[in-house]
Parts: C-alpha cells; structure tokens; sequence
C-alpha cells in the first residue's frame, strides 16, 4: 500500500482519537497546575492544588479515608476473587464438556452494568423486604438478618464482595486459559516422581501461574482504584452509609461537579493527577516485579 | 475492570477452538464433589440474576409480603409503569443511538486504519499503530474534565452525538489492536490479484479484505458494545436533559424516585439488562460460525 493512501485510511482514526481522547488525556495535567475562577483559567498555580488537598477541609480528612476505601477494596477484591477464581479455574480444567456452559455462567454477572447490580443488591439486602434477611430469619439465622448496606461497619465489606460475585468470571476465564498453557509433560512428570496432587500444584502449576497472578493482580488494582459506579448506585455520590462506601472517584465527581467551589476544577484536577500517579505507579512497579520473575523462570 | 483483557481472554477461551496440544485423557480434579461445587456455584452466579427477571413480573404487594414466591400469575404492570411513566422507553432509545452509533463509528474508521497500519510499509505506520495503542492503557474517565470543556466548547454538552463521538474515539485503541492482527493474517496474494485485475486500493479494501475479516468485526463489535452500554459517568456528566438519559443515568432518576416501588425498579433492572444478554447469545454463535467458517477454508 502506498504511502499516502494509507495515511488517508488511517486520517479518520487518528482525528477522532487524538480529539477526543489524546488531546484530553494531555491537558488533564496541565488543569492541576493553574487557578481556576469557575471555568475561567487564571494564573499559574504551582503545586498549590496538591497542598490543599493534603492540609484544607474536607479533603484532609476525607482523601485518606477514601484512599484507604480504595485500598481495603483492592486487598478484598485480590483476597477473595483471585483465591475463587484459582480454585475455580483449575477444578474447571480438564473438564471439557462442562467448561465452556459453566465459565458462560459465571461470565453472566460481569455483562452487567456495575450500576444494575448495585441497585440490584440494594433490594436484595433491603432490611424491610430483602429476600437475603427472609432466607436467613426462615433457616434461623435471625441475628445475622442485619441492614448489611445501612450499617457503616459492614457496608464496605458488602461492596467488595458484591463486585467479587460481580467479576469472578474474569480470573476464572484468565486462569483457564493460563492453565491451559501449563505443559502436561511437568505434571506428569512430577506425578511419575511420587508428587501428591497438593504437591505438583503448589510446586509445578502455581510458580508457571505466577505471570497469569500478576496480570490479574494489575487490572485488579486497576480497578479498584478507579471504582465509580457501583458504590455510586450503593451508597450515592456521598458514598453512605456515614461515608463507609466513600472512594477517590466518588471524591473526585463531588469535587468537580458537586462542591460549587471557585477553585472546584483545579482541586479535582489535582486529585484525577494523584489518582493517575497512583494507578500508573502501581501499575508499572507490579509489571517490573513480574518481569524479573519471568526471567528467573525462563532464564 | 477494564473489558479489554476480558475480551482477549474471553475471545481465547468462550469462543475459540479447544487446544490442539490438550489431553483429554487427564482425569479432572477433584471428582464428583467438585462437579457439585462447580454447579453450586454457577447458582450463586445466577439466582440473584433470576430473582431480579421474576421480582419484575411481580406486583410490589407480591414483593412485600413474601419476596421469594414464585412470580405466578404473571405480572407485566410493573414494565409497563418503568417504560412509560418512568422514560424507560426513550432511555432505552438513547442508549440504543448512542451506543450503536459509537460502536459503528469506531468499528469504520479502525478498520480502514487497521487494514493501513497491517499493510503501511513506511515506518510512520510502526509510530503511529504504537500511538493508538498507547490508548489501551490510558484511563479515559480520569480526564473527564477536559473532556466536559472540550464538549462546552463544541456545543456537545447534553448532545446524544457528542456521547457517540466520545465512545467512538474511546473505542479505536482497542478495535485497532484487535483488527491490525486479523488483517496481518491474510495473505497478501488476495490485493495482489485484485490489483492485477484493476481494482484501486478503496475497491480492493471493501469489496476483498473487509469481507474476510467479518469474525473479528463481529468481535470487536460485541465486545465495545457492552462497556459503553453500561457506561455511567460521561453520560452522568455530559448529558444534562433526562429526556436525553441514557438507561444508567435513567435508572439512577427512576431509583431516586422510586425507591420503594420495588417490582418497578426491578423491571428497569431488567430493562437495561437484557439487550445484552441477547447479544451475548446471539454473538456467541455469530462468532463460532465465524472461526469454524474459516477453519474450513
């Protein structure tokens, strides 16, 4: 293909991309750094807009109690979803008739708006008519029957693993295909040699895993850093009960769009850079730290 | 989560051919109790799916006094009261527009890049595929900002159109890296042939190459398709009249307002739900005729 008919098929593309999402993406830095008077842009601002968000109100307070949300929810998310999802995956393997109708199943929940299943687990755990609380005030559970998303003390953890229900299909689907890679050979060959099933998992198929793990560990991260829409439909932009289901994003949307403050675009802008730092960093630390694990493997 | 690996791995595992290298012989794990484990859970995945289809064809009394009993004799008031006095009708329409609109415009403009960026010689092709892939790891909400400026200066604030652009530009990244390796897999002798017997590059591109890759078309459709369907902060942000909602933003007015009208709330659940699960299942057999019909060839 010549040259400059290709550059013509490419043209449409790479305008609407570098429209509405490079020139974006750039400019979103730029907002931290300038004072804003509503939507006008005033003078250079430094780093002023980081400062208040580590020493002024509400954001002293409210920006590690949503940082640390944002935490909890990743370290619940990797805990339970990562553990099911292995385990899951590798009872599904060599299972080929079932497999594909049971990994759709579970895939079922995620084809989901976040929003729908928020709402959905409200209802479902509504104390007054929930079908949750019946089943268990009917099976004698009475004391367990609690208003699970009205109590600051549980709301979270039902978040987390409302999403957990909501994304197991992911690592299960990751994990399979993962395992399917494992070489049967080593397995075999460590059967021969007298290892127990227990044994050839923890010694041959989980080290191999380990580059599937740490894929899965950085959406995960990912994703729990960015968390918008589900504890939106929970909790509200607020994130109640009392803030317990209070995230940076929810943070960040209050700021922007809600606080009514002059200087609403700077501030929030700063805390889009933090969370991007954030996301970014983590990101980049967890693959370095692969990349030297696959080299000790294959090397 | 971010849908793109999701897809990836779906593509690897829901719809693609088993493992040449796999023994079937290997005994599964676990036995019989596994089995009951691994359907057990497949429950787990599914009831509160079907509590939400059977609460909606129930009344809210029905709901009330008992929530679990069975949504006999069925009850369609309640999709009646979501659709027409709760909008869901004109959500619905919406999210249909912008949705399909978004996912036709970017499947168009990074198919014809795509096809380019498999077939460009020049090293500016190597840049500018490195540039649009790039994309796939930019968190795009986060510059949420910008873009609601940007869209107050075009006059795209509250404008279905504009909602489409965005989605469509946020699409390209992933489409591109889908569609370029689809187009890196055919042989060149094809434009060769249609080169010789005269067509121009516009002719040989629609009529011979597009044609061959329908599977990934209908891969990369799908799979855009759900992420902006369920999409809740730019239209949250960037539309402003409700009669513009798409289904999410709808469904937030809807539950605010009905919070205790329950099998109504439920219905609009269902609502926004069940277009995707039709397409799911449409497209999974879409998608396995597709890869088998090239198996064979």
């Amino acid at each position: 293909m010549r040259r400059r008919s290709g550059l013509l098929f490419v043209a449409p593309a790479l305008i609407l991309f570098g429209m509405f999402v490079l020139y974006p993406m750039v400019t979103a830095f730029s907002y931290a750094f300038f004072h804003w008077e509503g939507t006008t842009r005033g003078g250079f601002a430094g780093v002023q807009h980081f400062v208040t968000l580590f020493t002024k109100a509400p954001f002293r307070t409210d920006l590690p109690r949503a940082l640390w949300h944002n935490v909890l929810f990743f370290l619940g998310t990797m805990l339970f979803q990562n553990t099911i999802g292995l385990a899951v995956a590798t009872l599904l393997h060599r299972r080929p008739r079932t497999r594909r109708v049971l990994q759709t199943l579970y895939a079922m929940p995620y084809l989901v708006s976040p929003i729908v299943i928020g709402y959905l687990w409200t209802l479902l755990l509504s104390p007054t008519f929930g079908p949750v609380n019946q089943l268990l005030t009917a099976v004698g559970l009475d004391s367990w029957a609690l208003p699970w998303l009205g109590d600051p003390d549980t709301a979270l953890c039902v978040v987390i693993l409302v999403s957990v229900w909501q994304w197991i299909g992911f690592p299960v689907l990751l994990y399979g295909a993962a395992l399917g890679g494992v070489p049967e050979e080593l397995s075999e060959a460590a059967r021969v040699d007298g290892a127990s099933h227990r044994q050839t998992f923890f010694r041959i198929t989980l080290p191999l895993l380990v580059p599937a793990i740490g894929t899965v560990s950085v959406l995960t991260f990912i994703f729990a850093m960015e968390a918008f829409a589900l504890p939106y439909a929970v909790g509200g932009s607020t994130g109640n009960p009392a803030g317990a289901t209070a995230f940076i994003s929810l943070l960040f949307y209050r700021t922007a769009f809600d606080s009514g403050a002059t200087d609403a675009i700077g501030t929030s802008s700063a805390l889009a850079t933090l969370l991007f730092v954030v996301i970014f960093g983590g990101a980049l630390a967890a693959t370095a730290v692969l990349r030297r694990h696959d080299r000790r493997i294959t090397g | 989560m971010s849908v793109i690996p999701a897809a990836i791995g779906g593509g690897r595992t829901l719809f693609g051919r088993p493992r040449s290298g796999e023994r079937q012989a290997q005994r599964p794990m676990g036995g019989a109790m596994a089995s009951l484990l691994l359907w057990g859970y497949a429950a787990v995945a599914l009831v509160p799916l079907l509590l939400m289809v059977s609460s909606s064809f129930r009344t809210n009394a029905q709901l009330i006094t008992d929530p679990l009993g069975a949504p006999w004799p069925l009850s369609v008031a309640s999709y009646k009261e979501a659709w027409t006095v709760g909008n869901f009708a004109s959500y619905f329409v919406n999210s249909l527009l912008v949705t399909c609109g978004a996912v036709a415009l970017s499947t168009v403009v990074a198919t014809m890049a795509a096809y380019a960026l498999a077939r460009g010689r020049s090293r500016v092709f190597r840049w500018l595929e490195a540039l649009f892939l790039s994309g796939l790891m930019l968190p795009i909400h986060l510059a949420i900002l910008p873009i609601f400026y940007l869209f107050d200066g075009l006059g795209l604030i509250d404008s279905r159109f504009g909602l489409a652009l965005m989605y469509g530009a946020s699409g390209v990244p992933f489409s591109i890296f889908v569609l370029t390796t689809f187009f890196r897999q055919l042989p060149g002798e094809l434009e060769e042939a249609a080169q010789l017997d005269g067509a121009s590059t516009w002719q040989t591109f629609s009529l011979i190459m597009v044609p061959m890759v329908r599977p990934a078309l209908a891969t990369v459709a799908v799979f855009r398709f759900v992420p902006i369907w369920n999409d809740f902060l730019f239209p949250l942000v960037l539309l402003r009249n409700e009669a513009k909602y798409t289904l999410p933003v709808g469904l937030t007015t809807f539950f605010g307002e009905n919070a205790t009208n329950y099998s109504a709330v439920f219905a609009g659940l269902v609502i926004t739900t069940v277009p995707l699960i039709l397409l799911f299942l449409l497209a999974t057999r879409q998608i396995v005729a597709g890869l088998t019909a090239g198996m064979t060839k």
